[in-house]
């Protein structure tokens, strides 16, 4: 199996972007190499813009831009990006609703080593929150590089979280559709949604629980926000008991959304997996997946525990 | 000696009707607003800006951001003025359903080229708006107004770092600087001086001048259009709450509107002249 990072399919689709639509400009804050929009830079120097170590005005700067025709992609890591940048991704982005698309690189605690400063946790919740603000959370490369070459079309905000960890590739579709949740394992025991680097992790814990006898349902919501309800509950009346799992504290997150869905319109119990209100610390990546039961052991223990329960 | 009688006299006009907008709405922001006219007047009047009312967004307009967002009733009095939209539409100034927003709304009301309130986010996107015109080739300035207690804002240093690294000469950041911001005297809540030296450490050419005074505001704006090296800083000296002798210089008047007796009492001093 090939395994890559989705932060490498943003620098590629961005030079795919800057050779199709001349209004296309990259913005980084001294991350370049790190979120990959340097292969933009790269081709297109004069539409590339680093801004130095100064998110919130990057953010900003992007707006003006925006106002003014260009299609701006915003980079850096997500604890900056949707943290410090916050309050200007909020009235200068949002409330204007300007097509201007953020990439937060550097997600979750796969991050690793850099420790709990560096890992978001918080991101999905918070650029959720915001009105006209999509959320994309590709599941992996491939889907990543599709997310990104789609968003140059959804003329609203929108926030696309990358991982610097490599991950398996797992995605075969050739367009990617706001809103739309895709099944990637049909089943009638359970069904376990999952976004990102979870999404491989999910069909793994699924052939685990196959073994024992687990019919798992296997749904990649990557888009967060539009929410596919329709799949999801479609897929929680035929179970009856559905699963979350993210590399994302379970507070605001892909769990919260996929609850807010059901408990309005079909209401079943849910468990959700992620990282239980605490920040992360530094570690390999491999060793903070362990330490937080994103594994397909854990996983797989967790799930059991709650059918049984 | 060049006249400026009529711009004066648009000038007492805007803020007859800034009181007037004020009152009815019975919220607002009075002082910060009247300070802010004369710089609004030389720019849309005085032959600086290049707009059209019928077409607000001609792609070759000179943009306007009103950084100091709390400002807008002099800025919606001014557009209204200029024709972009009836001058009766003032009177629904903060009511429900009304495009004259308590903060300025780019989506809501024509000849707004950016949303601004939360300060700091109006400078940083002028930044952006006239880094664009260098991407699509275009000769618009982009004039930020901005407060004095505005500048505590981190951001806007930001920004300002930004306009001088990318040499923005295209962009014209004109500071009302009237002394004064909600909790007191700027000077006395958190010292922005020295400004001048400041701008200049960030690379702005950089002009102190009377903002009250049209001579001043029309020559200073005039050169700083010529600047083609780097982004222009006009620090004007304005006095809050100018034109209304028992609002001048009185922080008291930063967010509150004039009572009815209040209101006819200015309209008087207006009408009289100072």
């Amino acid at each position: 199996m090939e395994f890559k990072a989705t932060r490498e399919a943003y620098g590629k689709a961005l030079v795919e972007l800057g050779k199709k639509d001349d209004r296309v400009v990259v913005l980084d804050a001294d991350l370049s190499g790190s979120t990959k929009s340097k292969e933009f830079q790269k081709q297109f120097s004069n539409r590339f813009f680093n801004m130095g170590i100064a998110e919130a005005n990057m953010v900003g700067v992007a707006a003006g831009m925006a106002l003014n025709g260009l299609k701006p992609y915003v980079s850096s890591f997500a604890v900056f990006i949707t943290g410090r940048a916050f309050e200007i991704v909020r009235q200068s982005i949002c409330y204007q609703n300007l097509h201007v698309v953020l990439c937060g690189s550097h997600s979750g605690i796969s991050v690793g080593e850099d420790g709990g400063s560096h890992q978001s946790i918080a991101d999905i919740a918070l650029m959720r929150s915001l009105p006209n603000m999509k959320v994309i959370v590709p599941a992996d490369y491939n889907e990543a590089y599709l997310a990104v070459l789609e968003s140059v079309n959804i003329e609203s905000p929108v926030y696309i979280r990358t991982s610097r960890a490599k991950s398996p590739i797992i995605i075969k579709k050739d367009k990617f559709a706001l809103g739309r949740a895709d099944v990637l394992r049909e089943g009638k025991s359970v069904t376990v949604v999952a976004c990102g680097m979870m999404v491989s992790l999910a069909l793994d814990t699924a052939e685990l629980l196959e073994k024992e006898g687990i019919d798992s349902e296997v749904i990649n919501v990557s888009s967060i926000k539009p929410i596919d309800r329709d799949t999801i509950i479609k897929s929680a009346k035929k179970t009856s008991r559905v699963v979350t799992i993210e590399e994302h504290t379970v507070i605001g997150g892909l769990g919260s959304a996929v609850s807010e869905v059901l408990t309005e319109e079909y209401p079943v119990k849910v468990l959700k997996i992620g990282i239980e209100d605490v920040f992360g610390e530094s570690g390999t990546k491999d060793d903070l997946f362990c330490k937080f039961g994103f594994t397909k052991d854990a996983l797989a223990e967790r799930i059991k525990e709650f059918l049984n329960g | 000696m060049e006249d400026f009688g009529e711009l004066e006299r648009i000038a007492r006009e805007l803020r007859k009707d800034v009181l007037v907008m004020l009152n009815k709405a019975k919220s607002g922001h009075s002082g910060g607003s009247l300070s802010v006219v004369d710089i609004l007047v030389a720019l849309y009047f005085g032959g600086i800006m290049n707009y059209d009312p019928k077409n607000p967004s001609w792609e070759d307009r000179d943009r306007l951001v009103l950084s100091k967002g709390h400002a807008c009733p002099a800025l919606y009095a001014t557009l209204a003025k200029a024709g972009f939209f009836e001058r009766e539409l003032l009177w629904t100034l903060r009511r429900l359903g009304s495009p004259l927003q308590g903060h300025p709304d780019s989506k809501k009301l024509p000849g707004i080229d950016a949303s601004t309130g939360s300060l700091g986010n109006g400078i940083t996107q002028a930044v952006g708006i006239a880094l664009a015109a260098r991407v699509l080739h275009k000769r618009y300035k982009v004039f930020c107004i901005m407060g004095d207690g505005e500048l505590q804002e981190g951001i806007t240093w930001e920004a300002f770092m930004a306009a001088s690294h990318y040499k923005l000469s295209n962009l014209i950041v004109i500071v009302d600087f009237n002394g004064l911001q909600i909790d007191g005297r700027v000077m006395d809540i958190m010292n922005i001086s020295p400004l001048k030296e400041k701008f200049e450490a960030f690379g702005f050419r950089t002009y102190e001048i009377g903002g009250h005074v049209y001579k001043n505001l029309i020559d200073t704006l005039t050169t700083a259009k010529r600047n083609v090296i780097s982004p222009t800083a006009i620090i004007a000296r304005t006095v809050k709450g100018y034109g209304v002798s028992f609002m001048a210089n009185k922080v008291e008047y930063h967010g509150v509107p004039p009572s009815n007796q209040e209101l006819e009492r200015a309209l008087k001093e207006l009408d009289n002249g100072i």
